[in-house]
């Protein structure tokens, strides 16, 4: 369908190979492994049955943009600033290739390059890769490093992470390399003394969700970061990017590595990806952090330039001895954060994270207004849990009521209030909710 | 000289700003101070219709499939149709959140159910996770489900992963990631698996065998039977990377040869754009005997209704937060049904047609060691260029540059010295493989009357050839207002 020589084109090459038919090409494969008619496929549709198609099927999604969705719990609907999706479709960017021919590529490494940047600038600290798949596989990726810098072998993880994060932590923990120990955090942030009976002399790193996974904020960063920095260890802090538009840098508060999920600058939901792992570290690991750097140099004539480097550290060149095996990464999707970071700009991101809190704090007023009881009470970024006898029953009926509910937890709801929310819709979850008591 | 988004800052020129004003004035955040920021972020604050000329700039200085030919060898760069990127933007789909109940998403679960379906049959393989976001990410999938395998049967001897000596160097990498140790299994005269080699190296110690075929060299590997029979003997499972599937699509399946485990690369087999270094999306797929293994969640189908099953108590876990690389999932599909079974195999046999025909005419120009029916792609050598005048493959590369080709990929696969490894895909005319013919033609005549034309390659792109060294040695990784270069 996509092959633009004519069978009469594809006869004449054939002769010129000295070859009859298409099948002559296949002589190497022995006989036995050869399919034998045609593949049992779905039947091929032309392009205007196929688009009928394909429309139909996203119809019978049901999804956040056709109603207010209070679905947050690491995937959240916040605003695109159009000209991001408009630029994203130049096709010079998403259909390129890796930038490994700098000299044809300068226009993604220099994204790369700005991209890296601003991830310094949000995390506070010094170097950061070109992202890696997701925020989750960042962790993985994030504690592998600090398992290598430390040569330790314990990895304390905070209770509060998300859980899936921790699932794939786990997931990736099965060669044998670290240990994993949760960290129980019963007042729903963690506390120095949550953490200390834990500390030993094989503890690698802690890892702290910064807003956490029930939203609150890790108050006790700074303290933390001291006390396994005491204990001869790395902090490592997952942190949501729009929430760092008005909390400060974890880097300024101890952190040595920050990962994060870059979803929240400018990708859309799209049912959980692509989105994107960034990753940022202090400049003694730099030969250590994986993936992906554009890296600043010279031409030969002197002009500044941009190259894939640090290049000895990945797969292709020390192979089995790889720091990680990243091959492909999300540059797409961190081609579209430094859009909409540039987009928005400095008072635009902090406007944005200001809306977001303040709607979460209308919320929260109006809802304990009507009885509701937090799950923990604790400062929040854009996302708390309410406790709630029968979550399902509430999201049904918020659902039937034109409203995307909430996250279910055991005998609560973890709701989330993005930018795009308005008090309106606020008032009308705390109707619907009002019912249903816990 | 390009300037970077930061040097283009002027404070107070980026109006961009969310209002409060719909809500109550006193509503009090019970932050401390202490944990938030002294002031807004340091970003460039830059005008939008700067915002806008400083990106479309970059896309000039960058350069897609769509552009021109991109015979880049083993990474399979072929047009991606733009009806999958019109799919993968239906708001159904973007505006759809990972964790909606099923049955508000039945449209995504039905699109990733039958991808599955259609993976399946085309490899032969029973069951697919589309969860890894990449074929390194796929292959860690495959790896972890190696040892899983091994581990639930009790058989805690293996260790060993055989990786050829041409295979991709995420091959290793993935293996080493997951505590096995890796033993190079070296090629033969002919640019196989050498069998010899294979027997000697299989133990109870070997946990499998990782191969591309076609290899690297876009050689099928004939004795596959014999192959996945010697490893099978010894206990190990046979691990397919799917890297090179463009190749036998729809003419011979992974399955049927005896492999265990594949990874696809839906970003170059299924037509999805690369994105220049991602997102892709690596699937893996299994037989039946390993599909407990695979990450959760898994779609299943119900009386018409899909959902996703996390009941799978032998899973190796998770890979990623959610289900996948969802959005590239759609281009795939959608490519898929424009295709249909005959126009997968018409894709392969067109791929493999214009690899041949352009390994007659430039094996005139360039040696193909390896220089008889190829698959997808062959890999030539500049090595008597370079003995005979000191042009290395490197310089070829880069004067294709300023003919306004991306080059094929070079140096490797490592067991071929001065290695170019071309691969055309299905999407290019003649016409196109005739003028890239000429243009390399063109080159190998440079070469010969005046090599320095080739060593100051390329004088036609935005800059000139990089000093990849000193970015190494001094590396500067972000912009600092102090650090700006002139």
């Amino acid at each position: 369908m996509y092959v633009p020589n004519p069978p009469r084109v594809r006869q004449q090459m054939l002769a010129e190979l000295g070859l009859k038919s298409l099948d002559e090409l296949f002589a190497d494969i022995p006989e036995q492994l050869k399919i034998k008619g045609e593949l049992q496929l779905e039947e091929r549709r032309d392009p205007l049955q196929l688009q009928r198609e394909l429309a139909a099927l996203a119809d019978k999604n049901t999804p956040a943009g056709t109603r207010p969705c209070f679905l947050g719990a690491g995937a959240y609907d916040h605003y695109i600033p159009p000209l991001v999706e408009q630029l994203l479709l130049r096709s010079e960017f998403f259909t390129a290739y890796t930038p490994y021919q700098a000299e044809l590529s300068q226009g993604i490494l220099q994204a790369i390059f700005e991209y890296q940047t601003m991830i310094c600038q949000l995390t506070g600290l010094d170097v950061a890769n070109a992202s890696l798949y997701d925020g989750a596989s960042a962790l993985a990726e994030a504690v592998s490093l600090a398992v290598d810098v430390t040569r330790r072998r314990k990895v304390l993880l905070a209770a509060t992470l998300h859980p899936a994060c921790r699932q794939v932590v786990q997931t990736y923990a099965a060669g044998d390399r670290y240990q994993l120990v949760d960290v129980s955090a019963p007042r729903g942030v963690l506390t120095v003394a949550d953490v200390e009976s834990l500390l030993d002399k094989d503890t690698a790193c802690l890892v702290v969700q910064h807003p956490n996974f029930y939203g609150c904020v890790e108050t006790a960063l700074a303290e933390l970061a001291a006390t396994v920095h005491g204990a001869g260890g790395l902090l490592i802090v997952v942190a949501n990017p729009v929430a760092l538009g008005l909390l400060k840098p974890p880097g300024q508060l101890g952190a040595d590595v920050v990962v994060g999920e870059g979803q929240p600058l400018g990708a859309p939901l799209s049912f959980g990806g692509p989105y994107l792992g960034f990753m940022a570290v202090r400049q003694d690991f730099v030969r250590r952090i994986p993936g992906r750097l554009s890296g600043q140099t010279v031409d030969r004539e002197g002009r500044r330039a941009f190259v894939l480097t640090l290049q000895a550290r990945e797969q292709h060149i020390r192979r089995a001895r790889a720091s990680s095996n990243i091959c492909s990464n999300q540059a797409l999707c961190a081609l579209a954060a430094t859009m909409y970071l540039a987009a928005v700009g400095p008072r635009g991101l902090h406007s944005i994270a200001r809306r977001c809190h303040q709607l979460a704090l209308y919320a929260r007023q109006r809802l304990t207004e009507k009885g509701f009881e937090l799950l923990f009470s604790q400062p929040f970024f854009h996302e708390f849990a309410i406790k709630i006898a029968d979550p399902a029953a509430a999201n049904r009926r918020l659902f039937q009521q034109g409203m995307i509910g909430g996250y279910e937890l055991p005998g609560a709801l973890l709701l989330a209030f993005t930018e795009k929310r308005t008090r309106a819709e606020i008032d009308r979850l705390v109707e619907v909710l009002g019912g249903e008591m816990a | 000289m390009s300037q970077l988004i930061f040097e283009k800052s002027v404070p107070g020129s980026n109006s961009f700003a969310l209002g409060l004003s719909d809500l109550p004035a006193d509503l009090q955040s019970d932050i401390p101070a202490a944990m938030l920021r002294d002031e807004p972020p340091p970003l460039p604050d830059v005008a939008e219709v700067e915002v806008v000329r400083h990106f479309t700039a970059l896309s000039k200085k960058a350069y897609g499939v769509d552009d021109g030919f991109y015979p880049l060898g083993s990474c399979t760069m072929k047009y991606n149709p733009r009806i999958g990127e019109w799919a993968a933007r239906l708001s159904g789909f973007t505006a759809a959140h990972p964790a909606q109940p099923a049955d508000q998403v039945q449209g995504c679960l039905e699109l990733m159910y039958r991808l599955e379906r259609l993976l399946c049959e085309i490899t032969g393989m029973h069951r697919f996770t589309l969860q890894p976001a990449a074929g390194a990410h796929g292959e860690l999938v495959g790896a972890l489900i190696i040892k899983a395998y091994h581990t639930a049967r009790g058989d805690l001897k293996r260790n060993i992963i055989l990786v050829p000596d041409s295979a991709h160097g995420t091959n290793p990498a993935t293996a080493n990631m997951v505590g096995f140790k890796v033993v190079e299994i070296k090629s033969d005269g002919r640019g196989l698996v050498d069998l010899e080699q294979l027997q000697k190296a299989v133990s109870e110690q070997v946990a499998g065998l990782m191969l591309t075929n076609p290899n690297t060299l876009g050689l099928f590997e004939e004795n596959i039977g014999q192959i996945a029979r010697i490893v099978h003997d010894a206990g190990g499972l046979l691990y397919y990377d799917g890297a090179n599937l463009n190749g036998i699509m729809g003419v011979a399946r992974p399955g049927d040869m005896g492999f265990d485990i594949v990874h696809l690369n839906l970003h170059k087999t299924f037509a999805a754009p690369h994105g220049g270094g991602g997102p892709g999306a690596g699937p893996v797929g299994v037989k039946d005997f390993l599909s407990q293994f695979l990450p959760v969640p898994l779609v299943e189908q119900k009386e018409g209704r899909y959902y996703l099953d996390y009941d799978r108590p032998a899973s190796i876990g998770r890979v990623l937060a959610w289900h996948g690389n969802f959005a590239v999932l759609v281009k795939a599909f959608t490519y898929l049904l424009g295709l249909g079974a005959a126009g997968v195999k018409e894709a392969c046999q067109n791929a493999v047609l214009n690899a041949n025909y352009l390994r007659r005419h430039i094996g005139r120009l360039l040696p193909v060691p390896y220089d008889r029916l190829c698959k997808h792609e062959f890999v030539a050598t500049g090595k008597e260029l370079k003995k005979k005048y000191g042009v290395s493959t490197l310089d070829m590369a880069k004067r294709l540059l300023d003919y306004g080709y991306h080059p094929p990929t070079v140096y490797f696969p490592l067991i071929v010295e001065e290695a170019l490894m071309i691969e055309p895909t299905e999407t290019e005319s003649k016409e196109r493989l005739d003028r890239f013919i000429r243009t390399m033609q063109a080159i190998v005549q440079e070469a010969a009357e005046n090599p320095q034309l080739l060593k100051d390659a390329p004088r036609r792109t935005p800059v000139r050839r990089l000093d990849e060294t000193a970015a190494a040695r001094q590396p500067v990784l972000r912009w600092h207002p102090e650090g700006a270069v002139k």
